[in-house]
């Protein structure tokens, strides 16, 4: 491994530091992840927590830190996926876990509860947080869990640099189950997710014309008002037929519809690209996990790609979040190129939660969360050597490495037992 | 998580008073394949139909090859005749006829084995009906067999063969403290789980320590619902059936002495009557006989003490921990033990017994002289990458100063796992004799980008990616 000079090191071993001095890393392969691709030999300069060039022969400001690369992969902090990363510590502990909405009325006095969002209850001091930044992951996106309602809630993008106000501005979304997933919450048929979806638009639509039991507060009302004037909504689905109508349904509704899941996606790739509809999916699922999902092929990302469709990868537990790469990487191995499997968990995520302009690329003006590689980043036996958020160097610390310093010499000296 | 099953236990119908008059679990005995090849042969209830297929003789040429032993062998060939391995080495010569696998620039393995799948009993699609993994019904259901539950026709099988995959065990679930007998399988196209069934492999026992048994017995308010109460759960059903062997034992003398009398010509003798079979008993005398091999899913590292405490209460030895997340805080001791970790490379937190997982524990277990270490899977997705969890876990332990080489890290999904499943000596390793299950790699399977080119199982050619098959095997996808 490469060592960085001693005073990279001291940095990185320090807190957290607000005004950090100016950052040059140099000589390294740089994927942007944007139009300029891959960068051989080029610099990147960080100011103020932003890029503020990239490109060769960048020269020092005094005082900068240098790095020294050596040709090792420079990347954007990689997206995370579609997850409850900070809305829980231990999923099975139920005071730990905030992502989900149970109120104790009657289901339908509460079910449709749109403005329920899970933002508020971010914890930027999870002990989960660390172990995903020391492994490149620099940003999620949080989405609320509910497995017996259509409308979820709403979740907004965060970084993960520390701050507490980590919310990224422009990427809030309200989030619906649809098909089997939503079975329980539509009557059992998912013709009545569509049915009940218009009620509720009505509802917002033309107050004082619905029915006496009514879906939506009046909180609710405002809130997916705001979604239907072209807010984006991201509905887990996955049979081909059901991704189809529902696309059309949300846009004709004036609803921007983004695709989770998405396991046949790839059968209405041509209909998906032509509407503009992103799915974020998970590359991996290859099985016919229920009758929603019979399409399911490892070949999905590379034919959605291949279309023109815009994709993210996601496997959306927040304690695999770092699996992200592994998961672009198996989907480079089965067609997709490569820069398009860095893109899906790095550019392609910002530009589908609207944050496009301010992070996901290296590119003069973005964020500066950066990852420096010791190798492939898409690859299995790479890891992340520096990780800077916003300019500030990463500790390369987390619960985990101090579980395995404790340990390891315990092992070393024959005494774990 | 898992929903309630229904109770699916056939009876076994084994006269008991041939032979040995203690009951013996029917398809813990080998049955040779030819043998069993015979569906209308006297053959035990559930034992193994599968024999290979013919194949042809192969000769993999000028590959790198991990053995499994702990061998790399550059420019490296293989060569398969009959079904089996019959040499491993440089140069070696083909036999007339033989097909000629050039594999410059790729890799040979052993095909890979894991020892903890669910597939079969929690199929693809994964509807209600299929819903077949945990007989919840009981915190001790020592008297099921997972095999009753596999469905052949799971998609899920040939994607694991597509991925390097020649062996598993198919467990049940963790429900219960003592679950039931696990099976171990080949990855070969079957109507039937008897087709499937690795001939002569001993059962597994699926055990499972702390917060599953608990929560879903705890959370009804049924026994039981503390760590405690689970030890003491585990104690009582190893303590019933030493009772139960006290009574055949008995019965044996009692019927010895009938014998005796009747050659005496006592006409007045009586035979003695048999105890009545107890199918949850006779499982788990079975394994204090050594005959079945005890998986027990535990994640923590003082239950796991608390459980070779148990198993050496009651004289049974304990095979391999799974999903042992804290097995690195007892390395020394599991390897002293002899004791398989059976893990995962970086699966953590959904569960407080989860919390403390680090990506070092494989690397870890690994260390100590005798250390066993198990890449294991509990999913239909991971089963498809044994390999790439492999190589993460190898590239922490070389963060951490451990010296993991490709060719001792591929143990840990070929040999270790045939060692805790009593396979050894049939398979795991590219070794004279052994089955030829072979995998040829595209490059080094220490990859994101590693993909299996061609896999044999008994030196059959069952996946080959350049051309694959027209048709998918499972009946449910066409």
């Amino acid at each position: 491994m490469r060592r960085l000079s001693l005073i990279v090191a001291a940095l990185l071993l320090a807190p957290a530091l607000a005004g950090a001095a100016d950052l040059l890393i140099r000589g390294a392969r740089v994927h942007t992840a944007g139009a300029a691709g891959t960068l051989e030999n080029a610099d990147v300069l960080v100011q103020d927590g932003r890029i503020a060039a990239v490109g060769g022969g960048l020269a020092a400001p005094p005082g900068a830190t240098v790095v020294e690369a050596n040709g090792r992969p420079v990347t954007p902090g990689l997206f995370g996926g579609v997850t409850q990363f900070g809305l829980e510590e231990v999923s099975l502990e139920a005071s730990t876990f905030d992502a989900e909405l149970k109120l104790t009325a009657p289901a339908w006095q509460h079910m449709w509860r749109p403005e329920f969002d899970v933002t508020p209850a971010f914890n930027a001091r999870s002990a989960v947080l660390p172990v995903m930044r020391v492994e490149g992951v620099s940003w999620g996106m949080l989405a609320p869990l509910a497995a017996d309602s259509l409308i979820i809630g709403q979740g907004s993008a965060v970084t993960l640099d520390g701050r507490y106000d980590a919310a990224l501005h422009g990427s809030r979304s309200l989030f619906v189950n649809w098909g089997s997933d939503a079975h329980d919450a539509s009557g059992g048929s998912r013709a009545a997710q569509y049915m009940l979806f218009d009620q509720a638009i009505r509802e917002v639509r033309e107050p004082g014309t619905s029915a006496a039991a009514a879906l939506l507060l009046p909180e609710g009302r405002a809130a997916l008002k705001a979604y239907l004037a072209g807010g984006r909504v991201v509905f887990y689905v996955n049979r081909a037929s059901d991704i189809r109508e529902v696309a059309r349904f949300a846009a004709a509704r004036g609803m921007k519809p983004v695709i989770a899941g998405g396991a046949e996606a790839w059968v209405v790739a041509r209909e998906l690209a032509d509407a503009g509809v992103p799915v974020i999916l998970d590359p991996l699922e290859n099985l016919p996990g229920d009758f929603d999902r019979l399409g399911a092929r490892f070949e999905n990302a590379k034919i959605l790609h291949e279309a023109g469709v815009r994709i993210a990868f996601s496997q959306s537990d927040g304690f695999h979040l770092r699996k992200n790469r592994q998961l672009a990487g198996n989907a480079v191995a089965h067609g997709l190129s490569w820069e398009a499997g860095l893109a899906a968990i790095t550019s392609g995520p910002a530009e589908i939660f609207g944050l496009g302009g301010s992070r996901g690329r290296i590119e003069k003006g973005q964020a500066a969360d950066l990852v420096l590689w010791s190798g492939d980043p898409l690859e299995v036996t790479t890891v992340a050597e520096n990780v800077w958020l916003a300019g500030q160097p990463v500790e390369m610390r987390s619960r985990q490495t101090e579980l395995r310093d404790r340990y390891l010499e315990r092992v070393k000296s024959h005494s774990a037992r | 998580m898992s929903p309630l099953k229904r109770l699916v236990v056939a009876a076994a119908a084994a006269a008991s008073t041939a032979c040995a008059a203690q009951p013996q679990a029917p398809a813990a005995d080998p049955v040779p394949a030819a043998e069993a090849a015979d569906v209308g042969a006297d053959r035990a209830p559930f034992s193994s139909t599968y024999a290979p297929e013919p194949s042809l003789p192969t000769l993999i040429r000028g590959a790198t090859v991990l053995t499994g032993t702990g061998t790399r062998i550059d420019g490296g060939d293989v060569l398969i005749v009959g079904g089996k391995v019959q040499s491993v080495g440089t140069a070696l010569p083909a036999p007339e006829g033989a097909r000629i696998v050039e594999a410059n620039g790729r890799w040979v393995t052993p095909g890979l084995i894991d020892v903890h799948s669910h597939m079969g009993v929690y199929a693809s699609p994964g509807t209600d009906a299929l819903d077949d993994g945990n007989e919840s019904t009981d915190p001790v259901t020592s008297n099921v067999w997972a095999e009753h539950s596999v469905w052949p026709q799971d998609p899920g099988f040939e994607a694991a063969l597509q991925g390097g995959v020649t062996s598993m065990q198919i467990l049940p679930g963790s429900a219960n403290l003592i679950g039931g007998r696990g099976v171990t399988i080949k990855l070969v196209p079957a109507t039937t789980y008897q087709a499937m069934k690795f001939p002569g492999a001993p059962h597994g026992l699926k055990m499972a320590c702390g917060e599953n048994p608990k929560r879903v017995y705890g959370g009804d308010d049924q026994f039981p619902s503390t760590r405690m109460g689970n030890v003491a759960g585990y104690r009582q059903a190893f303590a019933d059936a030493q009772g139960y062997m006290e009574d055949w034992k008995e019965f044996d003398a009692e019927r010895a002495k009938y014998e005796k009398d009747l050659a005496e010509g006592d006409e007045d003798a009586t035979p003695p009557k048999p105890p009545k079979r107890d199918l949850k008993l006779e499982t788990l005398a079975e394994v204090m006989r050594g005959n079945i091999l005890v998986h027990n899913h535990c994640y923590r590292a003082d239950e796991m003490a608390t459980m070779l405490d148990i198993a050496k209460e009651f004289g049974y030895r304990i095979a391999a921990f799974h999903h042992g997340v804290e097995s690195y805080k007892l390395a020394d001791r599991l390897a002293a033990e002899g004791v398989c970790g059976a893990l995962w490379a970086d699966w953590w937190g959904f569960k407080m017994e989860a919390y403390d997982g680090i990506q070092e524990n494989l690397a870890l277990v690994d260390f100590p002289q005798g250390g066993c270490s198990i890449v294991h899977s509990d999913s239909e997705e991971g089963i498809q990458r044994l390999n790439q969890e492999a190589a993460k876990a190898m590239t922490r332990g070389r963060l951490a100063g451990l010296d993991i080489p490709p060719e001792r890290a591929i143990r840990w999904v070929t040999a270790n796992p045939a060692k805790s499943l009593g396979i050894l000596d049939q398979t795991g390793t590219l070794e004279a004799g052994k089955m030829g299950d072979v995998v040829v790699w595209n490059g080094t399977p220490f990859s994101v980008y590693a993909l299996a080119d061609l896999v044999f199982v008994d030196g059959v050619l069952l996946y080959d990616r350049a051309h694959p098959a027209p048709k998918p095997r499972s009946d449910f996808q066409l």
